[in-house]
């Protein structure tokens, strides 16, 4: 029941934050200072999702075959490779250390 | 739009649809692991449709954590789609009524990715659509197979999904380094998260970082 109820609850913040967002006024948009904060936002938060998803578990920092993974599709990315590519590397890389390992 | 101008939209939103699919794959299975039965994984893809929370809230359940610190991570990591929210209000000429209803549902790191993207509104709006739909029916398909393949997939680790996921995430990021501020803001969000990370609840360090983002937005708007 207790699940149930975390997703119920989860499910209605996470859906108020998305229509917040589409429904402040525009005047409130208009604001160099929002627009500029609002374009570095994805930047960070993107930057902190990569770097925890790739080093952390739970609390811990770890190093595994993740972070050998994401380096490898950091390569595709630089040779220009399309999305799913990049993800394909990464994935094989971690996969293939861990085999080897 | 010409078909010229649609079709490498939506073969890039077909991709990213994909590879989120893929990435849903180890969702399902993870979720149900971490105890939560199908029907339960299969909601918190089609209702609460955002990966990053939904990862918080069953891994935050399957570590032992009751409903108020699940659903408060993903409320935290949900957070952010606000600020997707404010951009695509922008770019998709502020939806009104049930539209808008619908449009909030599909306001995601990869739609606003995509609809960002484009360099004129009609590209915006067909890529936020095609991005959505695309992703909407993988992200569901891939959570049901891997939920009710849980107990005959090998481990997720194995087929190296968890390193795939943060790939995803610095694919989305890379073109939005040019110039030396974003470089800065992702240099100074990645040392603060992981500063962070052994001594914040899960899904903090992620918030704490978007801090990062509004503090230099602030000290560097004329």
């Amino acid at each position: 029941m207790s699940i149930w109820l975390a997703v119920g609850l989860g499910t209605l913040a996470c859906y108020l934050a998305k229509l917040a967002g589409l429904s402040l006024p525009a005047r409130v948009l208009e604001r160099p200072r929002v627009r500029h904060i609002a374009a570095l936002l994805p930047i960070a938060l993107l930057a902190a999702l990569t770097a925890l998803q790739t080093v952390s578990t739970g609390s811990r920092l770890v190093i595994d075959a993740r972070l050998a993974g994401v380096a490898a599709g950091a390569v595709a990315l630089l040779l220009r490779a399309p999305f799913i590519v990049v993800v394909a590397v990464a994935a094989g890389t971690a996969a293939l250390i861990r085999v080897l390992n | 739009m010409s078909p010229e101008h649609r079709s490498p939209i939506l073969r890039n939103a077909l991709a990213i649809g994909a590879a989120t699919g893929a990435y849903a794959l180890s969702f399902g299975a993870l979720s149900v692991a971490a105890g939560l039965t199908v029907p339960q994984t299969v909601a918190l893809s089609l209702l609460m449709f955002t990966g990053g929370s939904q990862f918080a809230l069953v891994l935050t359940l399957g570590a032992g954590g009751g409903w108020v610190p699940a659903s408060g991570s993903a409320a935290l990591l949900g957070f952010r789609n606000a600020f997707y929210g404010l951009r695509i209000a922008e770019l998709l000429g502020r939806p009104r009524g049930w539209r808008r209803l619908l449009t909030a549902q599909f306001t995601i790191d990869e739609t606003t990715a995509m609809a960002l993207g484009q360099e004129e509104p009609a590209a915006s709006r067909y890529a936020f659509w095609a991005t959505g739909l695309s992703v909407y029916v993988l992200w569901g398909a891939g959570t049901l197979a891997g939920a009710l393949g849980a107990q005959l997939l090998p481990d997720p680790r194995a087929l190296g999904l968890d390193a795939a996921a943060p790939a995803a995430f610095l694919a989305l990021l890379a073109p939005r380094l040019r110039g030396r501020e974003p470089w800065l803001v992702a240099a100074l969000a990645v040392a603060v998260a992981l500063l962070l990370v052994p001594v914040v609840p899960a899904g903090v360090p992620v918030l704490v970082a978007g801090l990062v983002a509004v503090a230099v937005g602030l000290r560097g708007t004329p």
